[in-house]
């Protein structure tokens, strides 16, 4: 692969040398710049990498986030010749890679705290072959990592469905839990199916409150027949023993949110979703998968206030979440994803916004990560009609959370191998 | 005890009130007392003619759908040669107002795909030919296409209809209509196959899921297949054949040679075996029972006598049901009571047996997505698998809370909810309830609401909540009789 020339006249005038070329074959390397803590090399977690141990918490921004305004590309002219309003001023930008001229929008001080701190990496320029830049169709394709649009089952749900396989076929009924009013594609397993509730209360019958009585009969008719599951099971069995499981995981969760947390939590939709999430490591719930949100990120017109607002509100949260984390003295234990279902076009539009793109950065939080940019930022000239060419397909991301974090076959899940995104120590 | 699998007809004093409630929850939503008895009444043979020959039944009192065809429309030549224009120019301010018009059109056409879930809904909350529309729903999963990727809503529609008009007609006219149909067209990409460049989207997904089941073909039919479909497209709302792109040469489909076209193609698909037997597993699953894997067992030699009917009555499905819905095998114990309910059954059922009042239908289309059968959004083209994909701990708190709000009005998110909004007398279900004992009162909320078996102990349970009223058995301990039924795990059976 031939290298890449340098993309700014700055660029080569600070510097003199072409960006390192990334052959087909290797994996993302780890990018040195003044700002970046260097790899620090070591165990994944301070507890052995039990499986068992291992949280993984999946933040979805639905709507596309624009990736430009996202990780700035500050050193590269086209940037400002393309988005004459839209982007953002030099002065502003929090600078992360002061030799290419990288930084972060002004209103994620928090993610670049994280940064400092090693406790964030981010990974440019992730995509995919043949970019659907449909809501749903490229939503779909992220969740089920399957170009096609799967059939049904979701990436996490089948990772679930073999940890059930390996535990006897039995899928433990809060593996996943998801804080919002459906559960994701990407949770839905052929055995192992998420739990998904908007708010925790709603995770209950609604008849109870009508009557004292009746929650007494109520649980008299639902909590026994939580018999083991056995091949023989009938369908009324398994949904009496689904019952019974159901009443358990409502109690546990419901006691989890109920305590308050250590710290303070920032305001907001997102933060409150992973307060709850916090308040349920911190129950020792079973859970290895949560799954969160926040939408609005579909920045067609007047993009400027509600992105920033958006990413303060998308900082904070994670800063505060790991903030409880390490109070609750979990923070080995959780590495976190963020993602949207693609970026934006690098130019803007009339209406001082940007249209569906493609490739975009992706983030991840935790001690367990490599802190800092990570691979190479796409260029901005050599695009795809406007739009970024992606360096790092989604998938190799997933393989490594997959194989290294979850400890499943990433091969089974994903249908192929997938040469893994180098995004964890070690 | 191991069921029959015999589809001779049940004998004619085998089949009472019992027999003629699972009918009626099997082959429509459930009914009330008096409707289960009506049907008793006509004795085995009539009661069946009287459910599957529902043409002769009059619907003109039901809602008549009104849709806007023009929702979504092709763009018309001056406008793209404007729009490609403003593209070339970059002409920011134009290509501003062509994304705002279209996004408002976009924001019609979700909204009327809202309202066309909410006519459906209601339609079988209403219709007195309930088979009509469990087979449409039916023929909806197995030739499942969705909103979220067709984004055209009088699509849809067109494509409903599709189902229904031949809901109980013939196989094979469903299989001829759905190769025209521009919603599948359109959902499996068939528009984009063309003589040069083949998609074979359509083609392996009429052979995968509509035909013929997985193994019965070759990657290589596959690939003649999509040549035989090139060219079948649509525009706007209607079927169009383009000829040009039309792939006319010679073809070789499951060993019959021929310049085949996609009608052709579908001929050889029906003359196969599997095709027949694939229908007939699908009828099973949809009417009898789910299972997973191969059929075995009774179950198995039930679905080959099955296609044998079918493929006997070349594909007509109202003398293949009749025989099914008089079956032997259909009556067996093994068979009634154990069908976990699809979202839909749980809901329509619930409104129709126990004559709860419907509420408001936006909700109810809410609920069914929670429950995992939003209507017009299957999942993917595989449809919704069934069985023990409806249960797990999310969707049933979800399934027992859509019951109650539908005895009490009371949503789970809400804290105002007063007895006013009760709006539900259920002394309607039983004309004397008042005088009876609280095992009576029981006995009968059962008899009516209950299709599985009902062990002693769960039956004590509601005895017990009963006599623990000291008012005895009014109004409100009726409703939390009822509460407690819809919330136990036999009411998700049917």
């Amino acid at each position: 692969m031939k290298p890449t020339p340098p993309f700014t006249r700055r660029e080569f005038l600070n510097t003199g040398i072409t960006l390192a070329s990334t052959a087909a074959t290797l994996p993302l390397f780890l990018r040195d710049s003044a700002a970046a803590l260097a790899a620090q090399p070591g165990a994944i977690g301070a507890k052995p990498g039990a499986a068992e141990d291992h949280v993984l918490v999946v933040i979805q921004l639905s709507g596309g986030n624009d990736g430009l305004n996202t990780v700035v590309p500050y050193g590269f002219d086209e940037y400002y010749r393309v988005r004459p309003v839209l982007a953002v001023k030099r002065n502003e930008v929090l600078a992360v890679d002061e030799r290419h001229g990288i930084g972060l929008h002004p209103q994620l001080g928090a993610v670049k705290r994280m940064l400092d701190d090693g406790l964030a990496a981010v990974v440019q320029g992730v995509g995919y072959p043949n970019p659907n830049r449909s809501h749903f169709a490229s939503m779909d394709i992220w969740h089920t990592a399957d170009p096609s649009g799967g059939r049904g089952l979701g990436w996490l749900g089948k990772a679930l469905d073999q940890r059930a396989a390996e535990a006897g076929g039995v899928s433990e009924p809060t593996a996943c839990i998801c804080i919002g009013p459906e559960a994701p594609l990407a949770a839905q397993g052929r055995c192992a199916k998420p739990i998904a509730f908007e708010n925790a209360n709603l995770f209950q019958w609604s008849g109870k409150s009508l009557h004292p009585a009746l929650g007494r009969s109520y649980d008299q008719i639902n909590r026994v027949g939580g018999e083991t599951a056995s091949a023989q099971e009938d369908d009324l069995a398994f949904v009496m023993r689904t019952a019974a499981d159901a009443q358990i995981a409502s109690d546990r969760i419901r006691a989890a949110v109920r305590q308050a947390p250590q710290t303070d939590f920032p305001q907001g939709q997102l933060a409150n979703q992973l307060r709850q999430v916090a308040a349920m490591i911190r129950a020792e719930m079973p859970t290895r998968v949560y799954y969160v949100g926040l939408g609005g990120f579909d920045t067609h017109a007047g993009q400027l206030p509600r992105q920033g607002n958006l990413l303060r509100e998308f900082g904070s949260a994670v800063q505060g979440f790991y903030r409880e984390l390490d109070a609750i003295g979990q923070r080995s234990r959780v590495l976190t994803m963020a993602f949207s279902e693609f970026g934006r076009r690098i130019a803007q539009n009339a209406s001082n916004g940007t249209d569906h793109g493609t490739a975009a950065p992706l983030f991840l939080f935790g001690e367990m990560v490599r802190p800092g940019l990570l691979g190479d930022h796409p260029s901005l000239t050599e695009t795809d009609h406007g739009d970024l060419i992606h360096n790092v397909d989604f998938r190799s991301v997933y393989a490594t959370i997959l194989d290294r974090w979850m400890k499943v076959n990433s091969r089974a899940v994903l249908g192929r191998a997938f040469a893994p995104a180098r995004v964890l120590k070690g | 005890m191991t069921a029959t699998s015999s589809l001779k007809p049940i004998r004619s004093d085998r089949f009472g009130p019992a027999q003629a409630r699972h009918l009626l929850w099997r082959a429509g939503f459930g009914a009330s007392r008096g409707q289960v008895e009506y049907l008793a009444s006509l004795g085995v043979q009539r009661a069946v003619d009287y459910v599957v020959d529902y043409q002769k039944i009059d619907t003109s009192r039901l809602q008549a759908p009104e849709f806007d065809p023009d929702i979504i429309r092709p763009p018309d030549p001056e406008k793209r040669k404007a729009f490609a224009r403003a593209r070339k120019e970059k002409d920011q301010a134009v290509l501003a107002e062509i994304r705002r018009l279209r996004n408002e059109r976009r924001a019609r056409d979700r909204q009327q795909a809202g309202a066309l879930s909410r006519w459906w809904l209601g339609r079988m909350i209403e219709t007195p030919r309930p088979l009509e529309e469990k087979l449409t729903l039916l023929w909806h999963g197995h030739f499942a296409s969705n909103y979220r990727t067709v984004r055209d809503s009088y699509l849809l529609y067109r494509q409903n209809e599709l189902f229904r008009t031949h809901a109980n007609g013939n196989f094979a006219d469903l299989a001829y209509g759905i190769i025209h149909d521009p919603a599948m067209i359109a959902f499996l990409n068939n528009n984009s196959n063309r003589a040069r460049k083949p998609n074979e989207n359509l083609a392996r997904e009429l052979m995968e899921l509509f035909t013929l089941g997985v193994g019965n073909y070759s990657e290589q039919d596959i690939k003649q297949g999509a040549r035989a479909l090139t060219g079948y497209s649509f525009h706007d709302n209607d079927f169009v054949f383009r000829r040009h792109i039309h792939d006319s040469g010679e073809k070789t489909i499951l060993g019959q040679k021929g310049t085949l076209d996609g009608d052709d193609f579908v001929t050889i698909l029906l003359r196969q075996p599997a095709c027949a037997r694939f229908i007939a597993y699908k009828l099973y699953k949809h009417f009898v029972a789910d299972f997973d894997g191969e059929p075995a067992g009774p179950a198995g030699a039930c679905i080959e006598k099955l296609a044998q009917v079918l493929r006997a009555n070349r594909y007509e499905l109202t003398p293949t049901l009749k025989v099914l819905f008089k079956s032997e095998h259909f009556y067996d114990d093994a068979v009634v009571g154990h069908k976990i309910k699809s979202p839909v059954e749980l809901l329509i059922g619930t409104i129709r047996t126990l004559n709860t009042p419907v509420r408001e239908l936006g909700l109810l289309v809410d609920a069914m997505g929670m429950m995992g059968q939003a209507l017009f959004n299957p999942p993917s083209v595989a449809g919704w698998d069934g069985g023990r994909s409806w249960i797990n701990t999310s969707t049933l708190f979800v399934r027992q809370n859509v019951c109650n709000y539908l005895l009490t009005g009371k949503l789970p998110f809400e804290d105002g909810w007063t007895t006013q909004r009760l709006e539900y007398d259920p002394t309607v279900l039983e004309a004397d309830l008042a005088g009876r004992s609280p095992g009576s009162v029981v006995d009968r909320l059962m008899e009516v609401s209950l299709e599985a078996d009902v062990a002693p102990s769960r039956r004590g349970q509601f005895v017990e909540f009963l006599t623990q009223r000291k008012k005895g058995v009014t109004r409100d301990a009726l409703i939390g009789l009822l509460l407690l039924i819809t919330a136990s795990p036999e009411y998700q059976m049917c």
